[in-house]
C-alpha cells in the first residue's frame, strides 16, 4: 500500500500542496478532485516520485519511496498520465511494453509476458486492436490500449490522471467499469475526474483538494452531504436514489 | 508532438520482413558491385579469389587495398549515420533530427579546421580529430542540455547555439589561416576516395559496438517515444537513458565521420524514408536503417566513381541528388494517406 504523510509537493519555491496525508488502500476506489490547477496531478506525480518531493515521506509498503529503484517502484504503482503520446508503433507492442518492469536479462518480453499483455488487451475490449498501428485508432481505441498497458504492468496501485477526459459516455462508463473490475481484484485505484457526478458515483472515498491542501476525505454520500462541493466548485448538485444507487446531477 | 508523425504504413504488415530481407539482399548485391566496379572492371569470381587470398597480382591488389577498404567504409559510415540519425529522431521526438542536431558535425569540423591549420601536413591525424570533435560537440550540448533540464527542445536549441558557435570557430580558423582550406574543404564534403584498412578498422569497431548497444536498448528507445512520464513510470529512469542513447548516436556518428567526412544528409533521411515503410518500432526500424543507410551510400559511392568516370564527383553531392528527390517523391506519394 502507498501512504503519503504530511507530504508537501509542488515545485522549488512554489508548494502547490502543503501537508497532506493519505493512503490507497487495496480494493479501493479514491477519486481525487479539485479545480484546476489545484495540484492533482502533482499530488499523483510526486506519489509516483516523477518530481521530487518538497516535504513530508512517501511511503510503498512501508519502505520510503526514495529508497527504491525506478524499477521497483514501476512493479508496484501504474500510471496513465493526462498527456498521452502517440507513437506508431502497435497497439500489441504498446501493451507489451506494459511489462517492461519485470524485463531482465536477455532483455526480450517472455512468452508469459505475450500472454499478460494479449489478455490485459482482452479485458478492456480490445483484442482486435492488437496488430493495428497507434496513429490509426481513435481516441477511446487509443485510452483501451493504455489502460490495458497500465492492466499489463500488474501493480497492487494503479494511478489514472483523467482518463475519461475526451472520450464519449459510453467510453467513459467503461472506463468507470474497468477502474471497479481492478479493484474488485484487490488493486487500490486512484483516480483524478473532473466530473463530479461520474465521481460521486464511482467512488469509494472523495477526496477533494483546494486551495493548497486536502479539505475533505470521506465517502461521496458524506461528501455530498457536507455542502463542501458547493463551498469549493461553486456548482449545486442534486442526488436521486436509483435501484442501482445513488445517482448525482447539476442543478 | 503527433503532429509531426505522418507515417501511416501498418507497422506490422507482413512486408516487415521481406522489406528487411530485401535491403538485406540488396546491400550485398552492392558491395559486391562496388567491389567489381571501377576504373578496371573485375569479375566477381576474381572479387571472391581476391578476398580469399587465392589470387595474386594487381587485379588482388586494387580489390585488398582499394576496392575493400572502400566498400567497408561506405557500408560502415552509411550504416553509422544512419542508426544514428534513427537514434536521434527516435529520442528527440522529431523527424527532422539528424546528426548534425546534436552537434556531431560542428565538433567534428572545428577539430579538424584546426588540425588542418596547426599541422598541415598530419593529414592521418584528421579522423581522430574528427572523431573527437564529434564526441566533444555532443558531450558539451548534452550537459548543456543537462543542466537546463534535458527537455527534448532544449537539446535541440543547445545544439543549434553550440554548431553556430562552432561554425564561427572554422570560419574564423579558415580567415586566419587560409591554407588550413584545402584540408578542410575535403572533409566538409565527405568522401571515400583513398580509403586505407588502417582508417576504417578502427571506425568498425566503434560502429559494431555502437550497433550492438542499440539493438540491445530497443525498447528502452520505444519507451522513451511514449513521453518522459509514461518511460518514468514504467521504471525507465528517462533522463539518464535519452543521454544515454545520444551518447551511443554521438559515437557512431563520430565513427562515421572519422573516415568519411560530413556525409549529413544520410543521418536525416534515411531513418525517416524508413520509418514510414516499417513504422516505428525500434528494433525493426534500427535494422531497416542500418541496412538502408548501408545501401544508399554505397550505391552512391558507385555512382559518384562511375558516372564521369575517370572523374570522381564526391559522394556528398551524389548523394544528394539521388537522396533528395527520392525523399520528396515519397512524401507526395504519401500525401493522400496521411492521418493523424
Amino acid at each position: 500500500m502507498i501512504a503519503l504523510n504530511h507530504l508537501t509537493a509542488g515545485y522549488p519555491g512554489r508548494p502547490v500542496l502543503s501537508d497532506v496525508t493519505l493512503s490507497f488502500p487495496p480494493g479501493e476506489i479514491l477519486v481525487l478532485a479539485g479545480p484546476n490547477g489545484c495540484g492533482k496531478s502533482t499530488l499523483i506525480r510526486t506519489a509516483l516520485c516523477l518530481q521530487p518531493r518538497l516535504g513530508g515521506e512517501i511511503l510503498y509498503d512501508g519502505v520510503p519511496a526514495e529508497t527504491l529503484p525506478p524499477r521497483k517502484l514501476a512493479q508496484r504503482a501504474a500510471y496513465l498520465a493526462q498527456s498521452r503520446q502517440v507513437p506508431n508503433i502497435t497497439a500489441g507492442r504498446m501493451v507489451l511494453h506494459g511489462r517492461f518492469p519485470y524485463l531482465s536479462y536477455p532483455r526480450r518480453y517472455s512468452p508469459r509476458d505475450r500472454e499478460i499483455a494479449r489478455q490485459a488487451l482482452a479485458r478492456v475490449d480490445g483484442a482486435e486492436l492488437a496488430p493495428r498501428p497507434m496513429p490509426q485508432l481513435s481516441g477511446g481505441q487509443r485510452q483501451k490500449v493504455y489502460l490495458a498497458m497500465v492492466l499489463a504492468q500488474d501493480t497492487q496501485t494503479v494511478f489514472l490522471d483523467e482518463p475519461t477526459t475526451y472520450l464519449d459516455p459510453r467510453h467513459q462508463l467503461e472506463v468507470m467499469e474497468t477502474a471497479r473490475w481492478l479493484a474488485g481484484q484487490g488493486k487500490a485505484v486512484v483516480l483524478v475526474l473532473h466530473d463530479l457526478c461520474l465521481a460521486l458515483r464511482t467512488a469509494d472515498r472523495l477526496a477533494l483538494l483546494d486551495r493548497g491542501g486536502l479539505v475533505y476525505l470521506d465517502t461521496p454520500e458524506a461528501v455530498f452531504s457536507s455542502g463542501t462541493l458547493a463551498q469549493v466548485f461553486g456548482v449545486r448538485l442534486g442526488r436521486i436514489d436509483t435501484p442501482e444507487g445513488p445517482r448525482y446531477f447539476y442543478q | 508532438m503527433k503532429h509531426l508523425r505522418t507515417s501511416c504504413t501498418p507497422p506490422h504488415s507482413p512486408g516487415r520482413g521481406r522489406l528487411l530481407a530485401g535491403l538485406l539482399a540488396l546491400a550485398l548485391l552492392s558491395a559486391l558491385c562496388s567491389l567489381c566496379l571501377g576504373p578496371v572492371a573485375l569479375a566477381p569470381a576474381e572479387v571472391l579469389a581476391a578476398l580469399f587470398g587465392r589470387l595474386k597480382g594487381s587485379a588482388a591488389a586494387i580489390v585488398l587495398h582499394v576496392r575493400l577498404p572502400r566498400t567497408l567504409g561506405c557500408l560502415t559510415a552509411g550504416m553509422c549515420l544512419a542508426v544514428s540519425g534513427a537514434i536521434i529522431q527516435g529520442v528527440l521526438a522529431n523527424p527532422l533530427a539528424a546528426p548534425n542536431i546534436i552537434g556531431v558535425n560542428a565538433g567534428a569540423g572545428l577539430l579538424v579546421a584546426v588540425s588542418c591549420a596547426i599541422a598541415p601536413s598530419a593529414a592521418a591525424l584528421t579522423p581522430w580529430m574528427a572523431f573527437l570533435g564529434a564526441m566533444a560537440g555532443v558531450l558539451l550540448v548534452l550537459a548543456i542540455a543537462e543542466r537546463a533540464g534535458a527537455a527534448r527542445i532544449t537539446l535541440v536549441l543547445a545544439g543549434v547555439a553550440i554548431s553556430g558557435m562552432f561554425s564561427a570557430g572554422i570560419d574564423a580558423v579558415i580567415t586566419f589561416v587560409p591554407d588550413a582550406l584545402n584540408g578542410y574543404s575535403d572533409f566538409r564534403i565527405g568522401g571515400f576516395a583513398n580509403l586505407t584498412m588502417d582508417q576504417v578498422r578502427p571506425a568498425l569497431a566503434v560502429a559494431a559496438l555502437g550497433l550492438l548497444a542499440a539493438l540491445s536498448l530497443s525498447n528502452e528507445l520505444d519507451l522513451l517515444t511514449l513521453g518522459a512520464d509514461t518511460a518514468q513510470s514504467l521504471g525507465l529512469p528517462a533522463k539518464g537513458f535519452r543521454l544515454l542513447l545520444l551518447g551511443v548516436a554521438a559515437m557512431l556518428a563520430g565513427a562515421a565521420v572519422s573516415f568519411a567526412g560530413l556525409l549529413g544528409f544520410v543521418g536525416l533521411i534515411v531513418p525517416h524514408i524508413l520509418r514510414r515503410l516499417i513504422g516505428e518500432e525500434s528494433r525493426p526500424r534500427l535494422a531497416a536503417s542500418a541496412l538502408g543507410g548501408a545501401n544508399l551510400v554505397t550505391l552512391c559511392d558507385l555512382l559518384s566513381r562511375l558516372l564521369f568516370a575517370p572523374y570522381e564527383l564526391p559522394v556528398g553531392v551524389v548523394l544528394s541528388l539521388t537522396g533528395g528527390p527520392f525523399f520528396l517523391w515519397l512524401l507526395l506519394k504519401q500525401r493522400g494517406g496521411r492521418r493523424v
